[in-house]
């Protein structure tokens, strides 16, 4: 890999800026080590909640033109049950020199404080605060991702609750993200995940039923990749956190927009569904290929050249 | 058509093929499908399974009722509709002209429409098919209809030999001269077929069954536990939906 793709980012050197997304592939040692093996930088478990959760019955996901709607329902084995599993998942990525991202989720402020606790025993490199599921409303309610108050109360049961590193998902459907954005650094955030996905529904006509049993679910993939983009710069422009940019993003164009949007590491996810996880090398290589054409030297030549 | 989305088709015959298991018939062709495929078929309101596909022209699934998805899909009556996304996931590559077929309890439901596609090149396909009784045999009688040479074995005794699916393969390999081990069935089977067919130094293209949710390789949900890769030789973190449902294991060069 083209030494140009080494970044820096809260004191972690990753080989390059491809972070596997919350959600993707991140269920068991074995796959996220297969996604860090095949050439994400950085790969994040799935979410991790208080308690065990079988997620919602099929059909939870379908591809159609514009990407991927799904809606898992947070299926996972619960904190306690995710220690051990992260354990392994960290040692068996520790001779890789890649670091370990876990996502965690709660249906209370207290509960994101206490699932931190929990799962910061496992000592992974980053904790992700997933408080913007978009497909559990019926159970948890608005997602803490709503308003700037909401947001911060989940951040600052986190952030007293850990010391590691905390990254807090933001939804991209509010009005003024950079508010959030500004909420989440206040309370303590070292970084910002943006953005989850989009809520959506799809209708199969013959059918006249929604297709996804949770009837709506998240929308990622290309259609998602513009809304992105949009989140990402203008929460680039409000706060001085470094930005896990993620949407849409599946060629090495795609990812050196985000970067020139504001990003210091770019989230890649539904782009593993056209290929598998040969698409985090494949657009790792176009990013560097891209970054020869046009003479840059750096990712920090990139980030944020947007404005 | 996006293989993404569902496309919508309408039953035109439900057959019994055994105690439990019907053949259902439908109205169009599936596009571009391969033998060892499968397809997410959806009920609305009832849920979504996977299944092989039976055979694509026209499009027929084998359903074995022993869920209330499978009971919901094997009562579906001619014009009743199903809603099917696919095919995905990689099937088999027949080659060579030899083929040993195997197939255990439900698991032989894509094998005919392997056989088929054997036969039409040529190849001599024998089929070797287990279950517990004669009762819960599956399109042996198709298979030798088809023109296969159809080898049975049952738990009980009740019709063939008295003994398991790998009794029949290893005595098929012991014969020499397969170019291939096609297989489908339990997870058991499958690893015992593994050994087998290194220790007679054959192909084994072997489809293996997981809990399928979103299908297209996004949510892991099918990942082949770790201990099965090892035990057959697969990478670790195999997903069965895309990176199988069959795994392709090399004869030794």
């Amino acid at each position: 890999m083209s030494a140009a793709l080494t970044v820096h980012f809260l004191g972690m050197a990753l080989p390059n800026p491809l972070v596997l997304a919350s959600g993707i592939l991140g269920t068991s040692p074995a796959l996220l080590e297969r996604c860090a093996r095949e050439g994400a930088g950085a790969v994040t478990s799935k979410s991790a909640g208080p308690q065990a959760r079988t997620g919602h019955p099929n059909p939870v996901a379908v591809a159609w033109p514009g990407g991927v709607l799904n809606a898992i329902g947070l299926t996972n084995p619960g904190a306690q049950a995710e220690v051990p599993l992260l354990r392994e998942t960290r040692a068996r990525l520790s001779a890789l020199g890649v670091p370990l991202f876990a996502s965690i989720f709660a249906p209370t402020a207290e509960s994101f404080g206490e699932t931190a606790r929990q799962i910061a025993e496992a000592e992974p490199d980053l904790i992700e605060v997933n408080i913007s599921c978009p497909n559990v409303a019926s159970e948890f309610g608005t997602p803490f991702s709503a308003n700037p108050e909401s947001a911060a109360e989940a951040t600052r049961a986190v952030r007293r609750a850990v010391s590691l590193p905390i990254s807090v998902k933001l939804a991209p459907n509010v009005p003024d993200i950079a508010r959030i954005a500004q909420a989440v650094a206040a309370e303590g955030a070292d970084a910002i995940t943006a953005v989850n996905t989009m809520p959506a529904m799809l209708i199969d006509a013959h059918a006249a039923k929604p297709i996804l049993s949770n009837r709506t679910g998240g929308l990622s993939g290309p259609a998602l990749k513009p809304i992105a983009l949009r989140c990402v710069s203008e929460i680039a422009q409000a706060v001085q956190l470094p930005i896990i940019g993620t949407g849409g993003v599946s060629s090495g164009e795609d990812a050196a927009e985000m970067l020139i949007a504001g990003a210091t590491l770019v989230g890649v996810g539904s782009a593993v569904w056209q290929e598998g996880p040969a698409a985090f090398a494949r657009i790792a290589a176009q990013l560097a290929a891209f970054m020869d054409a046009e003479g840059y030297s750096s990712l920090t030549e990139l980030i944020g050249k947007a404005f | 058509m996006n293989p993404g989305l569902y496309q919508r088709f309408f039953v035109t015959e439900n057959q019994i093929l055994n105690v439990a298991t019907r053949s259902l018939q439908f109205d169009q062709t599936l596009p571009a499908a391969v033998p060892g495929q499968f397809v997410m078929a959806w009920l609305p309101g009832v849920g979504e399974k996977p299944f092989s596909i039976a055979a694509d022209r026209p499009f027929s699934l084998t359903v074995a009722a022993v869920g209330p998805f499978s009971q919901a899909l094997a009562s579906l009556q001619p014009g009743n509709a199903l809603f099917v996304r696919g095919p995905l996931g990689q099937g088999f590559s027949p080659h060579g002209s030899n083929l040993l077929l195997a197939g255990g309890g439900y698991g032989a439901a894509p094998l005919k429409f392997l056989a088929q596609s054997a036969l039409a090149r040529g190849a001599r396909v024998t089929a070797c098919l287990g279950a517990r009784s004669s009762a819960n045999l599956l399109l042996d009688d198709e298979l030798s209809a088809l023109g296969c040479r159809v080898w049975t074995a049952t738990e009980d005794g009740s019709s063939g030999r008295k003994g398991l699916v790998t009794d029949l393969v290893r005595a098929a390999l012991e014969e020499g001269g397969v170019d291939g081990l096609f297989a489908c069935g339990p997870e058991g089977m499958l690893r015992a077929l593994a050994e087998l067919a290194q220790a007679f130094n054959v192909e084994a293209q072997l489809s293996f069954e997981g809990l399928m949710r979103c299908g297209i390789g996004l949510c892991g949900s099918c990942e082949l536990a770790e201990e099965v890769c090892q035990v057959v030789g697969l990478p670790h973190g195999w997903l069965v939906c895309r990176d199988g449902p069959v795994a392709v294991l090399p004869a030794r060069a």
